[in-house]
């Protein structure tokens, strides 16, 4: 019924994708907004490096840039100066824009999972249009992701008649079947209630162990922060800054039950400490903004 | 305990598709003679033709006394020899329908055919929209029936003038519902489909047009009502045979029952054309269709 050989490994990954190391370099980047002629700094010298394969998960207060970061690197947005770079070959910089590409696959905050196309046909989008597939292939690697996502009873349901949590899973399913080498997620959980968010992380934390992707998470659930990140990109108030890097050392595969660990306790103090600072000041800046 | 996502249930969902919405529509038709709604629409049409036949056949009150009351007209329409002419065993009764409706068929799907590229090109590509949005606009509020005179110059015969009127007020309810279809997506939904690596014709057919699709439809059901609003008009100006011209005709002539025949047939089938397109619509946009609970 379908092509074996791309039935047997994971969706995707025989065929030829991009496919690298992931290792995505931030130097010294800038971004100034210019509305109505009033200069807004929205990033400011900001540079952190993420290794291959890496889970790095950036907070900071709300509206502070980390949207912006995050949009140079997909290539919706351009930067004002300094450099990004994706395993050594500029990305963009001052006078460079990125273009958006299959090897950086973004999970957006909403979800934008095509609402007129089912499960299936949203899977399978990715392959067909970039015509390294044909669409029987690309079916049949959709529905072999879909299975590995424990996602194959809803393949023919459009993304309206599936809950919200499922539909981040597919979203997520969407991104990986391209065998990207990195993995742009902007608050992907930001809408889902309490219980949904905890099943969809896990969700996606079994999506990385296995695909080792490199995974740029934005949030500002620190809780989330330490569950899912092996590195946490802590960030100041605007402009946009690093102001301190954790590393979190948990082990993987990680499940819930980390969540009441001694070390999870101690690295969460750790991270609380240096939010809170940086909440303190965005709350001031916020005041002086309305007075 | 180790997290496994294949073994968690997925959500049922095996009733769907052609059967769900068959028995969709089973449930809907069950539940119509429970429902109090059927009762009450009935209800008012009643009350409606009552008020009429109080007003037009029992009291005849000076406003109302040239007006037909209801029951000339059903005996009219129902009459195997009809006094005026117009009855449902008149040949030229349907000869009428027919005429309007191969006139609206080709001035709609004209219309339908040229505005919806045009609106969705101008959604797509902003020069495009800077240079024919302000003539769209400019030209998009004269009343159609100012166009009268320009069509009879322009268009030779008398067909062609008819046609022209309602395909124009049609084409243009069309361009702008499109137009606007395009602009309401969600610019997510672009940039998705760039990051997936689409190419500009991958846009174009399967996120610009699916995502104008709802906004073509509506489009599509206001530039039907118009069109047959700009057909009668032309009609009643110059022809031969159609509802409009026959409304106009018992006028003329003093054959009142046949106006109100007229005026309900166009009514019926105006109402019948605006489900077509409502149906095609549903069944090219399932995704929006929702389950009826």
């Amino acid at each position: 019924m379908t092509d074996k050989s791309s039935t047997k490994k994971f969706a995707g990954t025989n065929s030829a994708a991009p496919s690298g190391d992931g290792r995505i370099e931030i130097s010294n980047v800038t971004k100034i907004y210019d509305p109505g002629g009033v200069n807004v700094c929205a990033v400011s010298d900001c540079s952190f490096d993420i290794e291959a394969g890496e889970f790095c998960v950036v907070v900071g207060p709300s509206g502070c840039g980390k949207t912006t970061l995050l949009n140079a690197i997909a290539g919706f947005h351009s930067i004002s100066d300094g450099e990004i770079r994706l395993d050594g070959d500029v990305l963009c910089s001052a006078t460079k824009m990125a273009e958006p590409g299959a090897d950086r696959m973004v999970v957006f905050q909403n979800g934008a999972l095509f609402p007129w196309c089912t499960v299936l046909k949203n899977v399978m989008y990715g392959p067909s249009v970039q015509g390294r597939m044909t669409s029987h292939q690309a079916r049949a690697a959709a529905l072999d992701i879909l299975r590995e996502l424990g996602l194959s009873e809803i393949g023919d349901a459009y993304p309206n008649e599936i809950s919200s949590g499922m539909r981040r899973r597919v979203e997520i399913a969407r991104a990986l079947i391209n065998d990207p080498k990195a993995l742009l997620l902007d608050e992907p959980f930001r809408a889902l209630d309490a219980l949904t968010k905890g099943v969809a992380q896990e969700f996606l934390l079994q999506a990385y162990d296995r695909m080792k992707k490199t995974v740029f998470f934005i949030t500002h659930d620190l809780e989330e922060a330490l569950f899912l990140g092996t590195k946490v990109v802590i960030m100041t108030t605007r402009p946009c800054r690093v102001r301190k890097m954790i590393t979190v050392d948990l082990p993987r595969p990680r499940t819930y039950k980390v969540r009441s660990s001694k070390r999870y306790l101690e690295l969460k103090r750790e991270v609380f400490d240096a939010v809170h600072e940086e909440a303190l000041k965005a709350f001031k800046a916020g005041e002086r903004e309305l007075a | 305990m180790e997290y496994d996502p294949a073994s968690e249930s997925a959500p049922d969902i095996s009733g769907r598709g052609r059967s769900r919405g068959f028995s969709a529509l089973r449930y809907k038709f069950e539940n119509l003679f429970k429902s109090r709604d059927l009762y009450l629409g009935l209800f008012g049409i009643i009350a409606f033709v009552g008020t009429w036949h109080l007003l037009t056949g029992v009291l005849t009150l000076p406003r109302f006394e040239k007006l037909p009351n209801p029951v000339a007209v059903l005996t009219e329409f129902t009459s195997r020899h009809p006094v005026f002419g117009t009855s449902i065993y008149a040949p030229q009764y349907y000869l009428h329908i027919l005429w309007s409706v191969w006139r609206i068929i080709e001035a709609f799907f004209l219309a339908t055919l040229l505005g919806v590229p045009i609106g969705l090109f101008m959604g797509w590509k902003k020069v495009f929209k800077d240079y024919t949005f302000p003539i769209l606009e400019m030209l998009r509020p004269i009343p159609v029936l100012a166009w009268v005179p320009l069509a009879i110059l322009m268009w030779p015969g008398r067909e062609a003038p008819i046609i022209f009127l309602a395909f124009l007020a049609s084409f243009f309810a069309t361009i702008l519902n499109t137009l606007l279809g395009v602009e309401s997506i969600d610019e997510s939904y672009f940039r998705a489909a760039r990051c997936l690596g689409s190419r500009p014709r991958h846009i174009f057919f399967r996120v610009v047009i699916p995502g104008a699709l709802p906004f073509i439809f509506t489009g599509l059901q206001i530039g039907m009502g118009v069109a047959w609003f700009s057909l009668v008009a032309a009609e009643m100006l110059s022809g031969e045979y159609g509802l409009g011209y026959l409304v106009w005709d018992s006028y003329v002539l003093i054959q009142y029952p046949v106006i109100i025949i007229a005026m309900v047939t166009m009514g019926v089938t105006g109402f019948l054309f605006s489900l077509l397109i409502r149906m095609v619509g549903n069944a090219l946009m399932r995704w929006t269709v929702r389950e009826a609970t």
